[in-house]
């Protein structure tokens, strides 16, 4: 058969000599090896006290985000449930009713609101999809969980913390990347 | 003895067709079909004297005629103009005619919210493709755009004036199918809007058509207001026997649940027949229906993402290699889902949803 590449070496098949079947010098060879790693930087850190800063892209648990006044984003409109590669999101849309102007921005708006974390692939689609900035991949993992049943996320899991009652909250929920982004504006 | 009748020859874009006299370039345009047809907006060729209002089919007349071949100096609405004997037309090979409907689509896209994400005709609408088409990514109108008094057409149908670009279809359409048309389009120009003169329900029997005839969200279901997304809807054909129509229909179902029905639609986004209020409003479940099978979606539609057309179910091969076990059900999605609940039908509902529904 033709060889794909140049760079396959024939096995050498001569008998090993004394010094060879000795294998002190090869053990000697290993441990030296070994011994280099200890003076080497460690690779790991002491997660949770110590943690690495999120790379700018990262994707992870979802929010759904509210404006200025607090009001929910989210009008229902389905585009984050077709762009969902796993159908992992589903929605159910209500009408505004008067004297609810401050809950939600628009006419319509999500009155359910689910993402099933055991479906979701973490891909952004939806993030990309929403025409409204209503959701967001935040800079948090999902957690884990030992039932299945606990990972259907719900509108109370998702949705930010309001910024006009809870500012500390909703600036915790916004993470290290949106107030970066606010120094440099 | 009867004389054969002549026919004329008219060619679009390269494209060389017979038609009879009287026929318009657009009806000419679109029996050739595919891209060639121009879009349109206001004209409805089930409803007379609809057209010519929109601009958006306008065409290019390279040759007027055989017997006098000058071309026209301006460019022509092709659904008010009729096809002469050795007529040359261009449409997309034109580019003056792409230009032209590039400004007619801004000029229409001018005082058009753009709330698709709220809007119930996102998915099936006419604008929406023709501004995807033609239109541009901002506008240059920098002034408010225009807004109306909320206006309560009835029960079933809700009216959204900030979206109209007054084609007039659903006057025509009120004139020509019902005994008594009460609404109209009230004053003029900027101020131009659809509405009965008095505060007054549409009551009609076949007034709900004016949904179906509506080429964009001004006119929608109040049945099916903010229910469900088209695209997350099955269309299935069905009839039943229905004394003041055809009955014959396409269900928009979500499951079993029948969430929407609305007329049958050919190619070229037209009514195909008529149907009354009482099967586009009242006759929502399955039962009421004979069903004939998944309505043909085009491939380029959106409602086509769910695949419903000739879907083929694999074999369900577990219950076999477990002995006829059946695999154990670890959690049902219901227990923990609030939406989709089997104890709650959206569609027997019969406005929209509000707050209060989901408690």
């Amino acid at each position: 058969m033709q060889a794909l590449t140049n760079r396959a070496k024939p096995v050498d098949r001569k008998p090993m000599t004394f010094v060879e079947r000795l294998y002190l010098w090869n053990i000697f060879k290993g441990m030296l090896i070994t011994f280099k790693h200890i003076f080497k930087k460690k690779a790991t850190i002491n997660y949770p006290e110590q943690q690495r800063p999120f790379s700018p892209v990262f994707r992870g648990l979802h929010v759904l985000n509210r404006d200025e006044q607090g009001r929910e984003r989210c009008t229902a409109c389905g585009l984050c449930a077709v762009a969902c590669p796993a159908e992992a999101i589903t929605m159910e849309a209500a009408e505004r009713k008067e004297g609810e102007e401050n809950l939600y921005r628009e006419e319509k708006y999500a009155a359910k609101y689910e993402i099933n974390m055991l479906r979701c692939i973490f891909c952004g689609l939806c993030e990309e999809a929403c025409p409204k900035d209503a959701i967001y991949l935040s800079e948090t993992f999902a957690p884990a969980n030992y039932q299945r049943k606990g990972l259907i996320y719900g509108k109370p899991d998702l949705l930010i913390p309001d910024p006009v009652t809870q500012p500390e909250e909703y600036k915790q929920a916004l993470g290290n990347r949106a107030n970066k982004q606010q120094q440099a504006n | 003895m009867a004389e054969e009748k002549k026919l004329f020859k008219v060619t679009i874009d390269n494209i060389t067709i017979e038609v009879e006299p009287g026929t318009s370039i657009l009806n000419a345009a679109r029996m050739i079909g595919g891209d060639v047809a121009p879009p349109a907006m206001c004209y409805y060729s089930k409803l007379k004297g609809s057209g010519g209002k929109c601009r958006t089919c306008l065409v290019e007349v390279a040759a007027g005629s055989t017997a006098d071949p000058r071309p026209m100096p301006k460019l022509v609405a092709s659904c008010r103009t009729n096809v002469m004997d050795g007529m040359v037309v261009k449409n997309i090979t034109s580019e003056r005619v792409i230009d032209a409907r590039n400004g007619v689509v801004e000029f229409l896209l001018l005082n058009h919210p753009l709330d698709c994400p709220i809007c119930d005709q996102a998915g099936e609408c006419h604008l929406q493709d023709l501004s995807y088409d033609h239109g541009k990514e901002g506008t240059r109108y920098e002034f408010n755009r225009r807004t109306f008094k909320k206006h309560d057409l009835g029960p079933y149908i809700q009216l959204h004036m900030t979206r109209c670009i007054l084609c007039y279809r659903c006057v025509f359409t009120a004139d020509q199918l019902t005994n008594k048309r009460v609404h109209g389009v009230l004053d003029r120009g900027d101020h131009a809007e659809i509405a009965t003169y008095i505060e007054k329900s549409l009551d009609n029997d076949f007034i709900g058509n004016v949904i179906d005839v509506c080429p964009v969200g001004a006119l929608t279901d109040k049945t099916f207001r903010f229910k469900n997304r088209v695209w997350f809807l099955k269309p299935v054909d069905a009839h039943r026997d229905c004394p003041k129509c055809s009955g014959k229909v396409t269900l928009w179902n979500r499951g079993d649940e029948v969430f929407r029905v609305t007329a049958r639609k050919d190619q070229w986004g037209e009514v195909e027949d008529w149907i009354c209020n009482e099967c586009r409003f009242e006759k929502k479940s399955t039962n009421d229906w004979v069903i004939e099978g998944p309505t043909k979606v085009s491939r380029q539609s959106v409602i086509s993402q769910g695949h419903y057309e000739g879907l083929k179910m694999p074999k369900e091969t577990l219950v076999e290699v477990l002995d006829g076990r059946k695999p154990r059900l670890l959690m049902d999605i219901h227990d923990v889902s609030e939406v989709n609940k089997p104890t709650v039908d959206l569609s027997k509902i019969a406005g929209p949803a509000h707050s209060d529904d989901f408690k």
